[in-house]
């Protein structure tokens, strides 16, 4: 949002921005869905607002400012820790007199994080967890349809399915299709428990990728056209990609129980970074002066997504269905331990009862199905490289 | 009315270039705003208008912001103040739905790296334009078809432009820039990237096309010879400053500065140079210094490299007459030498 140059406006917007300070203050205080809709709708302009009037104040003014306020929020956070801290000395005084707590680092300096997070967490989960409910209702049946249709099919047919979906979006190769062909039927031919297994298991990645596509592809288009939302964003893919499965596994239990959709939420949690990343890598990738060549014409916007930008950028980010779908199937791996059934649960099976062959069987398994998903993902990206991107001279 | 006005063009590159702006406008130069304010002057105060139907060739070396001015006529660049009129609308006064119509329309472009769109064949990537313009697809690909055979490029028209030559690909972004049919084209570079050959083969190409078209060019290029070659009229930028702008035969004979004329020093004079321009005029002319039987008429828009080996192998003089065949000047082996040398002009 530009600058408000006009006094008027400024002197306006302020008196607006206080009204919705109080009334999002005032919308805090009931809590269900409808009013959490409220204050998103709040929310919004009141930070736009919030910007806005922090633009005003001059820059170097307000690095000045932002200095004090960090060095207020410090001090008050330690103030709070040693205050809320049940192992403090008896009396302030003690801590200048004796100066072990110098030594080894002092109990009493310890932020209470743990605490807040789990009061806020109580307290979210009572108000707000309908719509968990909802949404994991949703998936759950989506999820169910779909594995009980391949379920049932009778196996022969699921394999020529793969075989004739392998070789239309492979462009007719032989190789590969032939290839994918004899994977899937060898993950059957392993154990035959495995078949029914597979399925669920590329059940929940096909749902979890879904998610991310539907999601991640239209970040990473709103990234790679705002600097701001770059940088708003680029902290939350790297949160996303860094911290450990279990801290969401775990959340995910209690947010939509056991099984398979908190696995498809944490596939979407850790499968969806590197496609929202190459997404926006590939459409800044594109040449500028084609860029410039189709505004030179008149493109709009839209025009200039949808016919230039995206196909020039379609492979990476087809690259990037493909990094999340393997990236998918490790997710599925570590979510048997939350009772996610699948071949992953297989591999926990063998493990807790020692049996080297039964996990290395169901190992075996999962890499063939991961090959089954990179070929059948690698060679429809390959055949649109090769549309738009033609190298070789047609003879 | 000229068909394209600049007027008092500045366009400043940075964090903040309208606190720049004051004193670029005082008169600072390029390497001082760089070194005071760490802000990039990409034009500074370029005023210049150009007629309907004439090339216009805007030169300089590369960073003298001849890329940055043609991108200010369709707004691809936004000046930071000053005006520009095309066929008597302010283009600054557009708002985002009038510029994209006027883009459509009014004008189109051709670039240095073709900017062709790799996953589209020859002849879609000709009907762009008409694409964007709303155009239906039977009626987009035979406008497309007509600019392909002007451009000489039948049978590559299902071809992707990876798979065409340098020469080849360019092509198609002149067909391109022509099948909208716009009164303006912009050329940025539009050759510079070719081989040699197939430059001047080109450029052969672009004025064979403009004589019939008559459209209005500004063509960008770093290139002496070319813009001798292909310019009605010159205008050369040196650090963001139009230094001169005036007819081939004026940047040649008097050089505005320094820049100029270094950048003039090297060229074929013989090439560039009309008999009009080198000629006595036939009243200051005393004839009874030559013989009649000697004399050689040549018309005088020829340039000087069409009679001089005539004038060397017989040792006559040259009578310059205009298409009526009136005598307008004379023109002996003294003015040849004068106008031939670099410094001929300091001589006189």
């Amino acid at each position: 949002m530009h600058n408000i140059s006009n006094l008027f406006l400024k002197i306006a917007s302020s008196f607006i921005f206080v009204l919705l300070i109080i009334s999002t203050y005032y919308l805090l205080i009931p809590k269900n869905i409808f009013f959490l809709f409220l204050k998103f709708i709040f929310i919004i302009p009141t930070i736009t607002l919030l910007v806005n009037l922090l633009n005003l104040i001059p820059k170097y003014l307000l690095y000045q400012l932002s200095k004090i306020f960090a060095a207020v929020v410090m001090v008050a956070l330690i103030v709070v820790s040693y205050l809320s801290s049940k192992r403090k000395p008896d009396n302030v005084s003690e801590l200048y007199t004796d100066f072990t707590w110098l030594i080894n680092w002092p109990k009493w300096l310890d932020t209470p994080f743990m605490h807040w997070i789990n009061k806020g967490w109580r307290s979210f989960i009572a108000d707000y967890g309908v719509i968990f409910d909802a949404i994991g209702y949703g998936l759950l049946r989506g999820y169910t349809e779909l594995k009980t249709v391949i379920v049932q099919a009778p196996w022969p047919v699921v394999i020529i399915g793969v075989i004739a979906i392998t070789y239309f979006t492979s462009g007719r190769k032989l190789g590969t299709t032939v290839f994918v062909g004899f994977c899937t039927f060898f993950i059957g031919f392993l154990n035959p428990r495995f078949w029914d297994k597979a399925i669920e298991t590329t059940t929940m990645v096909v749902i979890g990728i879904a998610i991310c596509i539907v999601i991640g592809i239209p970040i990473g288009i709103a990234m790679a056209r705002s600097e701001k939302v770059r940088n708003a964003i680029l902290p939350i893919l790297d949160t996303m990609q860094v911290i450990p499965a279990f801290c969401y596994l775990i959340p995910g239990i209690i947010l939509f129980g056991l099984g398979a959709i908190p696995a498809i939420i944490s596939i979407f949690i850790y499968a969806c970074p590197p496609l929202i990343r190459l997404t926006d890598l590939g459409i800044r990738l594109v040449d500028k002066e084609v860029i410039e060549a189709a505004r030179s014409f008149g493109a709009s916007k839209k025009q200039m997504l949808l016919g230039v930008q995206l196909p020039l950028a379609l492979p990476n980010i087809m690259q990037g269905i493909n990094q999340c779908t393997m990236m998918a199937l490790a997710m599925v791996v570590i979510a048997s331990m939350i009772g996610t059934r699948g071949l992953g649960d297989e591999v926990l099976l063998g493990l807790q009862q020692l049996n080297v062959g039964a996990a290395l069987e169901a190992g075996l398994a999962i890499v063939l199905l991961a090959i089954v998903l990179d070929r059948m993902t690698q060679a429809y990206g390959e055949k649109i490289q090769e549309r738009t991107q033609p190298t070789k001279k047609k003879k | 009315m000229p068909k394209i006005e600049i007027k008092n063009v500045y366009k400043i590159f940075g964090n903040s270039p309208t606190e720049v702006l004051p004193m670029v406008k005082s008169g600072a130069n390029k390497e001082e705003v760089l070194e005071k304010t760490g802000h990039t002057v990409g034009l500074d105060n370029v005023s210049l208008s150009i007629e309907e139907g004439e090339t216009f060739v805007c030169m300089g070396l590369s960073g003298s912001g001849k890329s940055t001015l043609i991108r200010h006529l369709n707004r691809l660049i936004d000046p930071t103040d000053g005006d520009i009129i095309v066929d008597g609308t302010n283009i600054m006064e557009l708002d985002e739905q009038q510029l994209i119509d006027f883009r459509k329309h009014e004008l189109s472009m051709v670039f240095q790296r073709f900017g062709l769109f790799p996953h589209k064949t020859v002849i879609e990537n000709i009907g762009y334009g008409l694409e964007i313009q709303g155009k239906e697809a039977e009626e987009r690909r035979k406008l497309a078809m007509i600019q392909i055979e002007s451009v000489g490029l039948q049978g590559f028209e299902d071809q992707y432009p990876s798979q065409l030559s340098g020469g080849m690909q360019q092509r198609v972004g002149l067909a391109r820039a022509l099948a909208t049919n716009p009164e303006i084209l912009l050329m940025d570079e539009a050759f510079s990237a070719l081989d040699p050959l197939i430059r001047s083969d080109m450029q052969n190409q672009l004025i064979e096309l403009q004589a019939k078209l008559k459209k209005t060019i500004v063509f960008i290029t770093h290139d002496l010879d070319e813009s001798l070659r292909l310019g009605d009229h010159i205008g050369i930028l040196n650090g963001g400053r139009l230094v001169q702008a005036g007819t081939p035969e004026e940047i040649i004979m008097s050089p505005a500065d320094d820049y100029v004329e270094a950048f003039v020093k090297d060229v074929n004079r013989a090439k560039v140079l009309r008999a009009k321009t080198v000629m006595i005029k036939a009243n200051e002319f005393n004839s009874n210094e030559i013989k009649l039987a000697d004399v050689f008429k040549v018309d005088e828009g020829s340039y000087i490299e069409q009679f001089l080996p005539k004038v060397l192998a017989d040792r006559c003089t040259v009578m310059v007459v205009d298409k009526k065949g009136d005598t307008k000047g004379y023109i002996t082996e003294k003015e040849l030498a004068i106008s031939l040398s670099k410094d001929g002009y300091n001589l006189k």
